[in-house]
C-alpha cells in the first residue's frame, strides 16, 4: 500500500512507473536480415525437400484401383433401365470385372464414389433434421420444416429420416468376388461396420428410445423416405443392431461430402481368413452390383475404388508433388535471394543513411 | 409573483443533461446506435438472415457481434448517463433562498422559477441567469467568478440598475414589482439586452446587470437577483452544445474503403449470382428430382436473385462489424498511453498529459504545420517585472540565465509587505525610493493605484492578488516590493500602504481598458484631497496624449521603450495629471451624461475618457519580460527536423515576436533574410509579398490567376500555385514576419495563394499582432490551400478559435485559463511535451492503426474470398465452407485479439530512437503506411492467401481418397494461416467428433503445413528484398540499434550538434536598425490579456458567425 502514500504532494498525479504504462513491455521484434531469412528460406526448402521424398516413397507405395461401373461390364443394361422413373422399383444387378496385378498389402479399403453428385448444396445440406437423427421422439412424428419438401409422404405421414440428404441415399450395394486361378470364385469378406467415426455412431445418430419396442414398432407411424426400398429400419438386414438411424452407411451418407466428386467408404477388406489375411492378393475380380441409384439425371456417374492406406492417408500424389514444387520454388526463391543480397545489399550498404 | 409568471410557461430550473430514464433508455439508445450506418447494415443483415430461402447463415451469426458491440456501447452510455443524472440530481438538490411573500425560504434549485427573488450568500452557486438587483455592497456592486462558464479565473464585476439598488432588504424587495422584457434565450455569453419597466420608468439592462448561471459570487456577503431565465434557457445550458466532431483523415480513407468494399462485395454478390442462375438453368434443374426447387422459387433468375442476399450474407465479413470498435478500442488505448506518459507530465504543475479526444491520435503522426501562440504556449506567461524608466533613467538589467548570477534584491528588511518570489537585481531603483525620489515615488504610486487587481490577505502581511492578467499582477507586485503596496480597494476606495504608512485614497472613476483605447486610467483622490488622474497604457497612445513640456523627456523614454521592446520585454507607459476640483466636477458630469446614454454610450464613454486623458505629465515606463518556457527551443529544433513546419501566430507586437522567435530558434542568423511584411494597404502589402517571393525565387513561376488589378509595380509576380512543389524545395533559410494589417489584405481571396506560397517557402513564419479570429483563418488558409494536417497549440481565450478550427488542437495547461484546454483535443502543461506527443505518440498511433487497418483488412479478404472460390464448386448455392460459429466468432473472438494487440502495442523503434531521428516522422506526414495503393497490396494478400488457403486444401481432396470426407456442413475443412496464426476450428457441440477425427489425420497437418509455407513465402522474400534494398529510416534505425551503439551515437551528434551549437541568451537578438521607428508607428500593443480574452470570447463563443462577418471585422481591425 505503499502506493497510497506517494498519491499526496506535487507528484500525485503521476502515472505510474510501470512497463506496461510507460510502453515499456519487453517486445521480440525479429528483423528481416539476411542472417536470419536467408538461412530461413534454406531450411524451409530442405524441409518441404525432405517431406516430399518421404511422402512421395509412401504414397509410392501404395496401390489403388478404381472402376467407374456406369456403363461398364453389363451394368449397361442397368443403366438404360434406371433411365426410366417408372422401372424404380425394379431390381436390377449386373457384373463388372477386373483384375489387380500386384498384391494390396494390408489393409484394403472399398469405397464407392459419385461424380457431379451435389451433396454440398445449401439447401440439400439444410434438408434434415438432426434432431429426428439423435431419436428424438418428438422430431420423428413431426420433422422439422428443413426437411420440407422431404418432411411427409402423400399421406401425411411423417418420413424417418426426413430431408433430401437421406432421401437420396446411395443405394447400390457390391459383392467383391476373387476369381482365384484355377480355383472357385471367392467371396471377398467385407467389413461393413465400425467404419464411421465413433462420435457419429454414438452421440449424433441414436435410435429413438426402444423400451422394449423393436425398431419396426418405433417406427411405426412414419414412412420411409420417397426413393428408398425399404424402411430405415431395415436397412442392413443381416445385422438388426446396424439398423434405423444408425446404420453405418446412412451415417456415412449423411456426413455431405465438400465437392461435387467424392467418394465414401462402403466397407473395409476383412482379414480373418485366407487368402486376404495379408490383403488382397494379385488376380481377377468381380464386383456384382446391385444397381438401384440413377445417376443419368444429373449426368453423374458411378465408380467403386479399391485402395490401401499409408500413414497419412490414402495413395495422394498431389500432396508430395506441391511439397516438392514448393521446396524447389523456396529454394530458387532463397538462391535469387541470395544473389541481391551479395550483389546489392551486403554488408547494409543500403542501410546508410 | 409566481401565480402571473406561471402562465407564460417558463422553463422550470430543473436541469436535464441526462439523455435517458430506465424506460426510454432502451428505445432511444438503439435508435441512437442504429443512425449509424454500420450498425443499420448489420441490422439489415439480420432482416435478411431471418428469411428462410435467403438465410445462407443462422441469425446468430450476425446477432452475437450486433449484440456485442451494441450491447458495449450501451453499457457506455448508460454509465455516462449514469453519471450525468446524479450531477443533474446534485444539482438540482441544491439549496437556495428563494424569497416568497416577503420572507426567505429554501428551496431547491429545481423549484426555483422565473420570477423569484433570489439571495444568494457569498461562494455560492448562481441558481439560474439572474438580473442582479441589489446587493450588500454600495453601488449595488458584486464580484463574480465564471470559472465554470468561460474558463477564466480572474473575478468580473457586476453592478445592479442604480434604481434597484437601493432596494436593500427582503421587504423591500418583496413588493418589487418590476417587468422584464428582454431577448429570447441564446447562448452569447457576453451580451445580454433587455429592458426593466418598474414605476413606469424604462431601464436598460446589458451583460453588466447579469448574473449568469454558474457564476460563483465571490467577496460580496449578498446579493439579491431576479431570476430572468431558468434551466435549460439559461446561458450555461445553451452553450453546452454538442461540440463538432473531427475526423482523422484516415477515418475518411477509411469509410471511402469500406464503401469501395462494399461495392465489391455487392460485385462478388452479383458474379455469384450470375453463376447461380447459370448453374441451375445448366446443372440444378437436372439435380431437381433430388433436390426439388423450392415452391417460391420456381425459376433460375428467382434463384439467383435470392442467391445474391445469401451471398451478401455470407460475405459480409468483409465489412467486418468489428472493424470501427476495433479502431475505438484501439485509440482508446493510444489515449490511454498519452494520459500515462510520465514524460509528459509536469511535476511543477502536477498534471499529466491528457487525451481529451480519442479520436485523433494517429493524425498525431501526421502533423505538417504546427500553429503556435507566443504566450503562455512558447513563453510561460510569467510576468518579471524587469526595467523600468523613470524620469529619463533607466533601471534594471536583463538577467541573463546563463550569465554569473546577480545578486537578487532583498526586500525584507525595507519592506515586510514584499513578495518573496519577486526577483530585480538593480539596487539603485531601491536606492532611489529609499532617497525618496518623488518621480519614483509617483511612479510606484502610479503601478499600485491604477489597475484592475483584486486583493486578499489571508493574514496579516500575506497578500494574494488576483490579477486580470499576469502583466498587471507584476506591476502591482513590482510596486509592492518597493514600497507601495496595495492592501485592499472597495468600490470607492483603495488602500494602500506607501513606504510603510496605511494611505487611502478614494476612487473617483475608473476609466476602464479597452483595446481600442489601449490604456486605462483612475482618477483618485488622496487623503490630501488632492485629485489626480493616473494612466498607464500603450507608449504610443500615451506618448500622444502628454503635455507639450513632456517633450524631452518623451524623446528619452522612447528611446528606453524601443530598446526594452528590442529587448523582447512587454512596455508600458505611465503618466498623471493633475485635476482641479471644477474640472474634475465639470468632467464627472459629462461622464454621467455619457454613462446614461441610452443610444451608443460607448461612444460617448470613450469620448469622455478622451477629454481627460490630456494634457498629461509623463512619468516613465515600465518593461516585463516574458519568459520562455523549458525545452523551446530543442523542441522547435527537433519539430523542424521532423520536416513539421512551425507559424507562430501572436497578439504581440513585432519585435517582441521576432525576439521570441529568435530566442526559440525559429529564426537564426544563418537565415538569408527575413522578410517583414508590414503593409497598410493592398498594394503594398502585394508588393511586399511579391518582393519577397521574387528575391527568393531565381525563377519566379507564373501566376496561377492574374490578380484583378495589373500588377504595377514588380517584376513579373510570383504567384504560384501549380509550382507550389518548387516553392517547397526551395524552402531554404527564409523566413517570414507579418504584420495582423497586411494579415488582413494577405487573407484576401485574390492573394490568399500568394501568400500560402510564399509564406510556405519560408523556413519559419510568424504572424504578428493577429486577432483570435484572424489566428483561426490562417489555420483554415493551410488546411484549404495545403491539404495538409494541421495543429493549433495554445492556451489562452485568444487561441480558442485556432484550437477549433485545426485538425487537432493542443492546450497548454498554463496561466491564462483553461478555456483553451476545454476546446483542445490534447492538452498538457509544457509546450515541450508537443515533441513527445508528436514524434513519439503520433509516430506510434500512425503506424499502429495503418498496420492495424492493413491486417485487419488482410485477414478478412483471406477469410471471405474463401467463401467466394467455394461458391464455383457447391452450385453458388451460398453454402458456408467453415461451421457458423467460426464465422460468427472470427472477427470478434478468434483474430481480435492478434490485430488489437498489434494495433495497441506494436513499435518499430523505440521511443528514444525516434526523438532522435526526428526524419522518422515523414512517412505519417506523406501518408505512405495506408494510402490507397497500400490497401491493394494488402487486399491482394488477402486474395492470394484465401486463394492458397481454398485451392490447396481442395487439390489434396482432389487426389486423395480418405476414410472419411471431412468437409461436411457443420465441420469445418479448412485451416487459416492467418500470417504464422493458426486458427483450429470450433466446433459445434453436438459435433464434437469432427475435429478430433479430422485433426488426427495427418493430411490435414501436412496441409496446413504447406499453406502455411506457400502463404508465408513469397511476403517474407518481398519483404527481405524490400528491406535489403529499400530500407525505410525506420528499418536502419533498427538494424543500426541492432548493430552498433556507436554509430547511433555519431549519427546523434552529428544531426543536432549544427543547430543545438550556441545558446543564445534569452532575448540578446535583434539589435537591428529600423525597429525604434517601427514601434512608434505601430498602432497596438497587448496592454493586458484581459482585453484579448474579452475580445476573444465574444468569438469563440460564437466564432462561426462572426466568421460571416470577416469581412467588415477586418477592416475594423485594419483601420483601428
Amino acid at each position: 500500500m505503499g502506493k497510497v502514500k506517494t498519491k499526496t504532494g506535487p507528484l500525485a498525479r503521476r502515472p505510474d512507473n510501470s512497463a506496461f504504462k510507460q510502453q515499456r513491455l519487453p517486445a521480440w521484434s525479429p528483423m528481416l536480415t539476411a542472417n536470419t531469412v536467408l538461412p530461413f528460406f534454406y531450411f524451409m526448402a530442405l524441409i518441404c525437400m525432405f517431406l516430399g521424398v518421404w511422402l512421395l516413397l509412401t504414397v509410392q507405395s501404395t496401390k489403388e484401383m478404381k472402376l467407374d461401373y456406369t456403363e461398364a461390364g453389363t451394368c449397361d443394361r442397368c443403366f438404360e433401365k434406371r433411365k426410366n422413373v417408372s422401372n424404380a422399383a425394379q431390381p436390377c444387378s449386373c457384373t463388372v470385372v477386373f483384375s489387380i496385378g500386384k498384391k494390396f498389402k494390408g489393409d484394403v479399403f472399398f469405397y464407392y464414389g459419385l461424380r457431379n453428385f451435389h451433396q454440398n448444396l445449401r439447401r440439400y445440406m439444410d434438408s434434415r433434421d438432426d434432431a429426428q437423427m439423435v431419436g428424438r421422439k418428438k422430431n420423428l412424428q413431426t420433422p422439422s420444416t428443413y426437411c420440407f419438401p422431404f418432411t411427409t409422404d402423400q399421406n401425411g405421414q411423417p418420413i424417418a429420416p426426413c430431408g433430401a440428404v437421406a432421401n437420396s441415399m446411395f443405394n447400390d450395394s457390391f459383392v467383391l468376388t476373387y476369381h482365384m486361378p484355377g480355383g472357385r470364385p471367392e467371396k471377398v469378406p467385407l467389413l461393413r461396420q465400425g467404419i464411421t467415426w465413433y462420435t457419429d455412431k454414438n452421440i449424433k445418430f441414436r435410435n429413438p428410445k426402444t423400451e422394449n419396442l423393436t425398431l419396426p414398432e418405433v417406427f411405426k407411424g412414419t414412412a420411409k423416405p420417397l426413393y428408398w426400398q425399404k424402411p430405415v429400419y431395415e436397412l442392413d438386414p443381416l445385422d438388426p443392431t446396424n439398423n434405423g438411424f444408425i446404420n453405418d452407411d446412412l451415417i456415412i451418407w449423411m456426413r455431405e461430402a465438400a465437392f461435387p466428386n467424392f467418394k465414401k467408404l462402403y466397407g473395409v477388406l476383412n482379414r480373418a481368413k485366407e487368402p486376404f489375411t495379408t490383403g488382397l492378393p494379385a488376380g481377377n475380380y468381380s464386383i456384382e452390383i446391385s444397381y438401384n441409384f440413377p445417376v443419368q439425371y444429373f449426368r453423374g456417374r458411378k465408380e467403386v475404388v479399391l485402395t490401401t492406406l499409408t500413414w497419412f492417408g490414402g495413395q495422394n500424389h498431389f500432396l508430395p508433388i506441391a511439397y516438392l514444387v514448393t521446396s524447389s520454388l523456396i529454394l530458387l526463391v532463397a538462391i535469387v535471394l541470395t544473389v541481391v543480397w551479395w550483389k546489392f545489399g551486403k554488408n547494409g550498404k543500403n542501410m546508410e543513411e | 409573483d409566481r401565480e402571473y409568471n406561471e402562465k407564460f410557461q417558463y422553463a422550470s430550473n430543473c436541469i436535464m443533461t441526462s439523455k435517458y430514464n430506465i424506460i426510454t433508455f432502451l428505445p432511444v439508445n438503439l435508435f441512437e446506435q442504429f443512425q449509424e450506418v454500420a450498425n443499420t447494415y448489420f441490422l439489415f443483415l439480420l432482416i435478411l438472415q431471418l428469411i428462410p430461402q435467403i438465410s445462407s447463415l443462422s441469425w446468430f451469426t450476425t446477432i452475437v457481434p450486433l449484440a456485442l458491440v451494441l450491447s458495449i456501447t450501451a453499457v457506455k452510455d448508460a454509465t455516462d448517463d449514469y453519471f450525468r443524472h446524479k450531477s443533474d440530481n446534485q444539482v438540482n438538490n441544491r439549496q437556495s433562498q428563494v424569497l416568497i411573500r416577503g420572507s426567505l425560504q429554501n428551496e431547491k434549485w429545481m423549484n426555483v422559477r422565473v420570477g423569484d427573488i433570489i439571495k444568494l450568500e457569498n461562494n455560492q452557486f448562481v441558481a439560474a441567469d439572474l438580473l442582479l438587483l441589489s446587493s450588500s455592497e454600495p453601488h449595488g456592486l458584486c464580484y463574480i467568478e465564471t470559472a465554470e462558464l468561460d474558463g477564466e479565473t480572474n473575478m468580473k464585476v457586476r453592478q445592479s440598475v442604480s434604481v434597484t439598488s437601493e432596494l436593500g432588504d427582503p421587504n423591500n424587495l418583496a413588493s418589487f414589482d418590476g417587468e422584464v422584457v428582454c431577448e429570447p434565450p441564446n447562448n452569447k455569453l457576453d451580451r445580454f439586452c433587455g429592458t426593466l419597466y418598474w414605476r413606469e420608468k424604462k431601464y436598460t439592462l446589458t451583460n453588466q446587470n447579469m448574473l449568469l448561471r454558474g457564476c460563483v459570487l465571490r467577496n460580496t456577503e449578498a446579493c439579491y437577483g431576479l431570476v430572468i431565465f431558468a434551466g435549460p434557457d439559461t446561458k450555461l445550458m445553451q452553450n453546452s452544445g454538442r461540440t463538432k466532431f473531427k475526423r482523422t483523415s484516415i477515418d475518411r480513407l477509411m469509410n471511402t474503403l469500406v464503401l469501395w468494399i462494399f461495392g465489391f462485395l455487392v460485385c462478388m454478390g452479383v458474379i455469384l449470382a450470375v453463376g447461380n442462375a447459370v448453374w441451375e438453368r445448366e446443372v440444378g434443374s437436372l439435380f431437381q428430382s433430388y433436390l426439388p426447387w423450392d415452391p417460391p422459387v420456381d425459376n433460375f433468375l428467382f434463384s439467383a436473385f435470392l442467391s445474391f442476399w445469401s451471398y451478401v450474407i455470407i460475405l459480409n465479413t468483409v465489412v467486418p462489424i468489428s472493424l470501427y470498435v476495433s479502431v475505438e478500442v484501439i485509440r482508446l488505448g493510444h489515449s490511454y498511453f498519452i494520459n500515462w506518459d510520465q514524460q509528459m507530465f509536469c511535476s511543477q504543475c502536477n498534471t499529466a498529459a491528457e487525451a481529451r479526444t480519442t479520436t485523433l491520435n494517429e493524425e498525431l503522426g501526421q502533423v505538417e504545420y504546427i500553429f503556435s501562440d507566443k504566450t503562455g504556449t512558447l513563453t510561460q506567461n510569467i510576468m518579471s517585472f524587469n526595467k523600468c524608466s523613470i524620469n529619463g533613467q533607466t533601471y534594471g538589467e536583463v538577467t541573463d540565465p546563463l550569465g554569473p548570477q546577480q545578486k537578487k534584491l532583498d526586500f525584507t528588511p525595507f519592506n515586510p509587505l514584499a513578495d518573496p518570489d519577486f526577483c530585480f537585481y538593480d539596487d539603485t531603483l531601491l536606492e532611489s525610493v529609499k532617497v525618496g525620489d518623488l518621480h519614483t515615488h509617483e511612479f510606484f504610486r502610479v503601478l499600485s493605484l491604477c489597475h484592475t487587481v483584486m486583493s486578499e490577505e489571508k493574514s496579516e502581511g500575506e497578500l494574494v492578488y488576483k490579477a486580470q492578467s499576469p502583466d498587471e499582477g507584476a506591476l502591482v507586485t513590482a510596486a509592492r516590493n518597493f514600497g507601495f503596496v496595495f492592501r485592499s480597494r472597495t468600490p470607492g476606495t483603495i488602500t494602500t500602504t506607501e513606504m510603510g504608512q496605511t494611505v487611502t485614497y478614494s476612487l473617483l472613476a475608473i476609466l476602464d481598458f479597452n483595446n481600442i483605447r489601449k490604456r486605462m486610467s483612475v482618477i483618485v483622490r488622496s487623503p490630501e484631497g488632492r485629485i489626480r488622474l493616473y494612466c498607464k497604457g500603450a507608449d504610443t497612445v500615451l506618448l500622444e496624449r502628454l503635455h507639450p513640456c513632456n517633450q524631452e523627456l518623451m524623446n528619452i523614454t522612447s528611446d528606453h521603450l524601443n530598446e526594452y521592446a528590442a529587448d523582447g520585454l512587454r512596455t508600458l507607459a505611465l503618466a498623471y495629471r493633475d485635476l482641479s476640483e471644477d474640472e474634475w466636477e465639470a468632467w464627472s458630469e459629462s461622464h454621467r451624461c455619457a454613462d446614461k446614454a441610452t443610444d451608443c454610450r460607448e461612444d460617448r464613454l470613450a469620448a469622455a475618457y478622451e477629454e481627460i486623458e490630456q494634457d498629461m505629465m509623463l512619468l516613465g515606463a515600465t518593461a516585463i519580460e516574458d519568459k520562455l518556457q523549458e525545452g523551446v527551443p530543442e523542441t522547435i529544433a527537433i519539430l523542424s527536423l521532423a520536416n513539421i513546419k512551425i507559424w507562430v501566430l501572436t497578439g504581440d507586437k513585432q519585435e517582441t515576436a521576432v525576439n521570441i522567435g529568435y530566442s526559440c530558434k525559429m529564426l537564426t542568423d544563418d537565415m538569408t533574410e527575413v522578410f517583414i511584411i508590414s503593409g497598410h494597404t493592398v498594394q503594398s502589402v502585394r508588393q511586399e509579398l511579391r518582393s519577397g517571393g521574387g528575391k527568393k525565387l531565381r525563377c519566379p513561376p507564373p501566376p496561377p490567376h492574374p490578380p484583378p488589378p495589373p500588377p504595377p509595380a514588380s517584376p513579373p509576380p510570383a504567384s504560384p500555385s501549380p509550382p507550389s512543389n518548387l516553392m517547397d524545395n526551395i524552402s531554404g533559410e527564409f523566413a517570414l514576419v507579418i504584420n495582423g494589417h497586411s494579415l488582413a489584405h494577405a487573407l484576401e481571396a485574390d492573394m490568399e495563394g500568394e501568400f500560402v506560397s510564399t509564406a510556405c517557402a519560408c523556413k519559419a513564419v510568424i504572424c504578428c499582432r493577429v486577432t483570435p479570429l484572424q489566428k483561426a483563418q490562417v489555420v483554415e488558409l493551410i488546411k484549404k490551400h495545403k491539404k495538409a494536417v494541421t495543429l493549433a497549440v495554445g492556451d489562452g481565450a485568444n487561441d480558442v478559435s485556432m484550437i477549433k478550427s485545426a485538425h487537432i488542437g493542443v492546450g497548454i495547461s498554463g496561466q491564462e485559463g483553461i478555456q483553451a484546454v476545454l476546446a483542445s483535443d490534447y492538452s498538457f502543461s509544457q509546450f515541450r511535451f508537443l515533441q513527445r506527443l508528436l514524434l513519439v505518440h503520433g509516430r506510434w498511433s500512425y503506424l499502429r492503426m495503418c498496420r492495424f487497418l492493413c491486417y485487419f483488412f488482410y485477414k478478412n479478404f483471406a477469410f471471405t474470398m474463401v467463401h467466394f472460390w467455394f461458391g464455383f464448386f457447391c452450385g453458388f448455392s451460398a453454402q458456408t465452407v467453415y461451421d457458423q460459429y467460426f464465422i460468427t466468432l472470427y472477427n470478434i473472438v478468434y483474430t481480435s485479439l492478434p490485430v488489437l494487440a498489434m494495433g495497441i502495442f506494436d513499435q518499430d523503434v523505440p521511443d528514444q530512437r525516434s526523438l532522435e531521428y526526428p526524419k522518422l516522422y515523414e512517412p505519417g506526414q506523406l501518408n505512405l503506411l495506408f494510402n490507397k495503393r497500400e490497401f491493394f497490396i494488402c487486399i491482394t494478400q488477402g486474395i492470394y492467401t484465401s486463394v492458397v488457403l481454398f485451392f490447396v486444401p481442395y487439390a489434396v481432396f482432389y487426389f486423395y481418397l480418405t476414410v472419411l470426407l471431412p468437409c461436411t456442413k457443420r465441420t469445418p475443412l479448412f485451416s487459416l494461416p492467418v500470417q504464422t496464426l493458426f486458427r483450429i476450428f470450433p466446433n459445434q457441440f453436438h459435433f464434437v467428433g469432427s475435429a478430433q477425427s479430422t485433426l488426427l489425420q495427418p493430411v490435414v497437418w501436412l496441409t496446413i503445413a504447406l499453406a502455411t509455407a506457400i502463404c508465408i513465402v513469397p511476403v517474407l522474400a518481398f519483404r527481405f528484398l524490400k528491406l535489403d534494398l529499400k530500407p525505410q529510416l525506420s528499418d536502419t534505425v533498427r538494424k543500426n540499434k541492432l548493430r552498433q551503439k556507436k554509430r547511433k551515437m555519431v549519427g546523434r551528434n552529428g544531426r543536432l550538434g549544427a543547430r543545438s551549437g550556441s545558446r543564445r541568451s534569452g532575448y540578446a537578438f535583434a539589435h537591428q536598425e529600423g525597429f525604434g521607428e517601427l514601434i512608434t508607428s505601430g498602432k497596438n500593443m497587448r496592454l493586458s490579456s484581459l482585453a484579448l480574452a474579452t475580445f476573444a470570447s465574444k468569438h469563440s463563443s460564437s466564432w462561426i458567425d462572426t466568421l460571416q462577418h470577416s469581412t467588415s471585422m477586418n477592416n475594423g481591425f485594419v483601420n483601428d
